[in-house]
């Protein structure tokens, strides 16, 4: 499965730790949300970035106290009609002011990019090598939005109030 | 009406490109048809029993001249010349041929006209009251908000993958003409003690399989914070609503599972952590909405033109005027109903050459506007009253001035089994007999208003629970049953029928319902006790012993 990350097709540097597996004594992993909670403490004090990979039916409140030491949140779409993960990324980005990686996992395809990525994630596990050879011109389809996010992007709204100011001030 | 300028156009053609691109992968091989099904179904692309279905959004319900035209146009150049209006302000084209759709999503799109989230489990076409901005005592043009939540809804990144469905309805005026008590959010625009204007906000109302009448969240969420304040609804349902099961799923099932107190803490809550947030909505941003709904320069006219005193004289014109004229809020203007219910007809039919006459009609006497309705009929929203005599014979013409409106033959019903994959009876066919049946004029008006309302299958299209008599088809043993209910309605005073006994066979339902009908003219006190007034007096027991004594 493809990693997206900043746009291009990228190695994963994250290990996926299976369930029961001994933990590397470095490098960066990829762990469950139950593993993680076990003992949070002792995995953050390991040598190597740590990532959670966090179920969609869990309030991410859980994870909040530990956020600003984790190099990774995975957010999980077992299918793609299922979009809990949506509001668990915005919450994460804009509320609890995330700012590592935040990654979508499961059933992602190229016609998510843009919800997803407006949504806050900014890596992608791509279930088909097309969806992700295609990233860089589906995530740019629009170019006009009518919801403020915490990504940033000026909504129509704000675009049509700033052309009145402007075309006030010309007058 | 509401002029979309450059963004609306440039992200209706982006979606238009998007989905060009989906089909064709589609075509190719490239989306399997699960992945492909939630893609079509966010543009409001079904596969139905015989075809593809596709189905077009008309937000709150207002079009212009232009826009109908371009409906005709697509009825007549990619389907079989006709189109079936919808309950929630849309309209259904039966027979689209898949690889035909985005050039028919293009043609729509050059008039501002898109068909996005009119299916899916996302946030469906907003709706609204079909006579909004132009109903004497409304508490103002409900269509600013409607408009300002249509953007919104529109490819939200947070709830377009949502457990199901969701609908939302506005209404400003007292009488409530969006039927807002069944949807998921209701939204009853009023004024505060202090005259600041917000919203009470009604949550979890729906038909279906589990039909609920929706309950009030919040007496007032101001103007400013009703966005923020659906977005935390959102919010909670998105996280907490059931996906184990689609039958559950609705925020109704929510709703009634914690208990509305509860329900609202949860909503309480994330608001109050959302805070001031960037979805507040500032003054100038609303007024920003506000300017670009340009209203018709109405002339200064009398109350009572000659030309209708004359055609006064006319007992066809004075009847088809009781029924289907209504007060406009300026003097000398009404607000005209066409009636999409002629008798013998499929409810909410219109064909493309009706529909350029509409829309010619429109621009010489309703300053180029249209309104569609939940109750599946058309109006023309501002016609000077000397011109009625003249637009009545145009509408007759053309087979669009059946005097109707509200009386017993003003039909809602869902395509039923002739058309749709899920019904297990046909409607049409019922609603054609029964318009047969009460195709007396002079009856009907003696009956008065009466709403009959007819659906295919539990799943309720024809909102049959809230009409006045509710017909449900139902499977027994692969013949076709109907259950009876009566005294629902969708009103203000929403509310759902009683089913009055065992469910009759396909060709027992016309008289069944005739003898509904007639045991109300017998029991009601007075003529203008309304049908659904004497059932509310009376219960369903002398209705049921009418109708299952002899049979």
């Amino acid at each position: 499965m493809p990693l997206v990350k900043n746009g291009r097709i990228t190695t994963d540097l994250f290990v996926h730790v299976a369930e029961g597996a001994e933990l590397p004594g470095d490098g960066a992993v990829l762990i469950s949300a139950a593993r993680f909670l076990e003992d949070p403490e002792a995995i953050l004090k390991r040598a190597g970035k740590t990532g959670v990979i966090w179920p969609n039916s869990r309030a991410v409140d859980d994870l909040v106290p530990y956020l600003d030491r984790l190099a990774a949140v995975a957010l999980v779409f077992p299918t793609f009609r299922d979009g809990r993960a949506y509001s668990q990324a915005r919450l994460l980005r804009e509320r609890h002011g995330y700012d590592g990686e935040l990654r979508a996992t499961g059933q992602v395809l190229r016609d998510q990019f843009v919800f997803m990525s407006r949504a806050g994630f900014d890596a992608f596990e791509v279930k088909k090598d097309a969806d992700a050879e295609a990233f860089a011109e589906t995530v740019k389809r629009y170019s006009v939005f009518y919801q403020p996010t915490g990504d940033g992007r000026v909504t129509a709204l704000n675009r049509r109030m700033q052309l009145r100011h402007s075309e006030s001030a010309g007058q | 009406m509401y002029a979309y300028d450059e963004l609306d156009r440039t992200l209706i053609n982006e979606r238009v490109s998007e989905f060009r691109d989906q089909v064709k992968r589609r075509l190719s091989g490239e989306l399997t048809e699960d992945e492909f099904k939630m893609l079509r179904l966010q543009n409001g692309v079904y596969l139905q029993l015989h075809a593809y279905m596709f189905r077009v959004a008309i937000p709150y319900g207002t079009l212009s001249s232009k826009q109908l035209r371009r409906l005709a146009h697509v009825a007549r150049r990619y389907d079989r010349g006709y189109g079936h209006f919808t309950t929630r302000q849309n309209i259904q084209f039966n027979w689209i041929k898949l690889a035909e759709l985005p050039d028919a999503l293009a043609e729509l799109a050059e008039v501002g006209i898109h068909a996005m989230q009119t299916s899916g489990n996302n946030m469906r076409n907003v709706t609204s009251d079909q006579w909004a901005g132009v109903a004497p005592g409304e508490v103002e043009d409900p269509r600013i908000w409607s408009e300002i939540l249509r953007q919104h809804t529109t490819l939200h990144p947070e709830f377009s993958f949502l457990p199901r469905k969701f609908k939302i309805a506005i209404t400003a005026s007292e009488h409530d003409r969006a039927a807002i008590k069944i949807h998921d959010i209701g939204l009853r625009l009023h004024k505060n003690a202090d005259g600041e204007t917000g919203f009470e906000v009604l949550v979890g109302g729906g038909l279906g399989r589990t039909p609920f009448i929706a309950k009030t969240i919040k007496p007032f969420v101001h103007g400013r914070d009703i966005l923020s304040y659906v977005e935390a609804i959102l919010r909670v349902y998105n996280q907490y609503g059931r996906r184990d099961n689609i039958y559950k799923a609705r925020i109704k099932i929510l709703v009634h599972e914690l208990g509305i107190e509860k329900f609202a803490r949860e909503v309480d809550e994330e608001w109050r952590q959302m805070g001031h947030s960037a979805l507040t909505l500032d003054h100038s941003v609303i007024e920003e909405v506000r300017s670009r709904f340009s209203y018709p320069a109405y002339e200064k006219l009398p109350h009572m033109p000659d030309e209708l005193k004359q055609a006064a004289h006319d007992p066809l014109f004075e009847r088809w005027r009781k029924n289907s004229v209504a007060p406009h809020k300026v003097q000398g203007y009404s607000i005209v109903t066409l009636s999409l219910k002629p008798v013998g007809g499929p409810p909410g039919d219109a064909t493309a050459d009706q529909m350029d006459a509409i829309a010619d009609l429109a621009d010489k006497y309703s300053f180029g506007e249209i309104r569609v309705g939940h109750e599946q009929n058309l109006a023309l929203p501002h016609v000077a009253k000397r011109d009625l005599p003249q637009l009545w014979k145009a509408l007759d013409r053309l087979g669009l001035a059946t005097p109707n409106v509200n009386l017993v033959t003003d039909i809602i019903a869902c395509p039923g089994l002739d058309y749709c994959s899920l019904a297990n009876a046909r409607s049409i066919p019922i609603a054609q007999e029964l318009t047969r049946r009460f195709a007396n004029h002079d009856t009907a008006d003696m009956i008065g208003r009466l709403h009959i309302n007819i659906s295919g299958c539990i799943n309720a299209c024809g909102h049959h629970h809230v009409g006045h008599i509710g017909i449900l088809g139902v499977e027994k043993n692969g013949e076709e049953f109907y259950q009876i209910t009566i005294g629902g309605r969708a009103d203000e005073n929403a509310q759902m029928g009683v089913l009055i006994g065992p469910a009759v066979p396909y060709a027992e339902v016309a008289d069944v319902i005739e003898d509904i009908v007639e045991a109300y003219l017998a029991l009601r006190d007075r003529p203008e006790e309304l049908f659904v007034d004497t059932v509310k007096r009376l219960g369903v027991e002398p209705f049921k012993e009418r109708v299952y004594a002899t049979r």
